[in-house]
């Protein structure tokens, strides 16, 4: 049990660490503004597949992460993530009882708050509102949670993640 | 909830002091791996680029490159000259010179940061003694100043983003102002002219050192348009930044008024900024400005 425990961890941690990556990888000017929150993604995968490993904790570690990576204000995506966390973490008995593109809908929401909450932090340190464009990225990652979803999960039953 | 607290607390002390900069460069360490493979593609494929070159380019490439260092270098001559009579001049009127500054040239890393914001990492860090504020330039111009320092890397804002702002003088005559950045990668505005300023399209603005930061004399922006509206008291006045702010690649790092390695720095003088035009400064910035076009 303890061996399987670790060799889980191992397999949600390289996740997160490929998702950190995209959230970073270069792209070209145009598509830039319509990158995904990839980290959203699979946080809110985990929170909802193994809530009692994957939690508010971890969402805010990963979130205190982004910050550094991205350059924002130090605890903005932080405070972000903890929340999203929180919520899945609230929800997940329901949600994962939905059919994937009801799932789809309740990760929109969720993605919507993490931006919600961060353009909060930035308006309040004044920075200008962003363009309508702001929000394509959730949208996005509403479109590409299928896939998430199914390939995060085909991951966790080949290595009997639970 | 404890954690939300935690990260407000973090947030405020980000934003206000620089209370957690020594915690954000330790933590910066522990990203640096990610950056590192990241950044790593591009490379892989310019190494190869560079290693799988015909002898043929190579040679057209050192070419052009003797041409331009010929240019350059017969350029730098004269440049001697007038900077020893300049001295001299300066000598006779009592005032300090300075000639150069030390620089370091560094390179900026392929990683895409907050979209929103204009900001770029740079791949050296405290261990350069890069510090934060250090203004960087690129060939062409000044593009920003560094926020932010880890162990190997740095951020730096641009003089784009819209939280920058940078005292200028125009070049023609001496005109002192602000630029502040727009958001917009190629625009900054100068919203303190007055209408009846004598500011024009085509006008170099350069840094006037006024801040104390920037070292005076460096070319920041050529003003595009200006439109006075007599209703208000100031023109609207906007500049292209000279920099190539999205498109290069190798920036330099200067240290102001720290001539000390200037000999022994390879890179040293390399950057002479544009080729002197006549600089009227108005009498009680000869003092101030320590300008080094002669």
């Amino acid at each position: 049990m303890i061996l399987g425990r670790r060799h889980g961890g191992g397999i949600i941690a390289v996740t997160f660490v490929i998702a950190l990556l995209l959230t970073i990888a270069p792209l070209p000017d145009s598509v830039r503004y319509l990158r995904p929150d990839w980290v959203g993604l699979v946080l809110i995968y985990w929170c909802l597949a193994v809530p009692d490993r994957v939690g508010v904790g971890t969402g805010w570690g990963m979130g205190l992460l982004v910050d550094l990576l991205t350059g924002s204000l130090l605890g903005q995506h932080a405070m972000a993530l903890a929340v999203v966390a929180f919520l899945t973490l609230k929800l997940h008995l329901r949600v994962r009882l939905f059919p994937v593109w009801q799932q789809a809908l309740t990760v929109l929401v969720l993605l919507i708050l993490h931006q919600l909450l961060s353009l909060w932090v930035s308006r309040f340190i004044g920075r200008p509102g962003p363009p309508f464009s702001y929000w394509a990225p959730s949208l996005l990652g509403m479109f590409i949670w299928p896939f998430i979803y199914i390939a995060l999960r085909s991951l966790r039953r080949g290595f009997r993640i639970s | 909830m404890l954690l939300v607290t935690l990260s407000i607390t973090l947030m405020m002390m980000d934003h206000r002091q620089n209370h957690i900069d020594s915690l954000r460069a330790g933590l910066s360490l522990l990203v640096y791996p990610l950056q590192l493979a990241v950044e790593m593609p591009g490379a892989v494929s310019e190494w190869f680029r560079e290693s799988l070159a015909t002898r043929r380019q190579l040679q057209e490439e050192n070419a052009s490159l003797r041409t331009q260092m010929l240019m350059l270098k017969a350029r730098g001559q004269k440049l001697q000259a007038l900077e020893t009579e300049n001295i001299r001049l300066r000598e006779l009127l009592d005032s300090a010179f300075m000639i150069g500054e030390r620089v370091l040239v560094a390179e900026l890393m392929s990683v895409d940061l907050d979209p929103y914001k204009h900001q770029v990492l740079i791949n050296k860090g405290e261990l350069d003694k890069i510090y934060p504020g250090q203004p960087i330039l690129d060939a062409d111009g000044v593009m920003g100043q560094v926020v932010h320092v880890g162990p190997y890397t740095s951020t730096a804002i641009l003089i784009t983003d819209t939280s920058h702002a940078l005292p200028v003088q125009v070049n023609r005559n001496g005109i002192r102002t602000i630029a502040l950045g727009s958001g917009t990668i190629n625009r900054l505005e100068l919203p303190y002219i007055p209408n009846n300023a004598d500011i024009q399209p085509g006008d170099l603005l350069v840094t006037s050192g006024l801040g104390g930061r920037f070292p005076p004399g460096y070319p920041v922006a050529v003003v595009q348009g200006v439109q006075h509206d007599p209703g208000r008291s100031f023109a609207a006045v906007v500049a292209t930044p000279s920099a190539k702010l999205n498109r290069s690649r190798e920036i330099l790092l200067v240290w102001p008024g720290d001539t000390s390695t200037l000999e022994t720095s390879s890179t040293g003088q390399t950057e002479a900024p544009l080729p002197p035009e006549e600089q009227l400064v108005a009498p009680e910035e000869a003092a101030a400005t320590t300008e080094e076009n002669p």
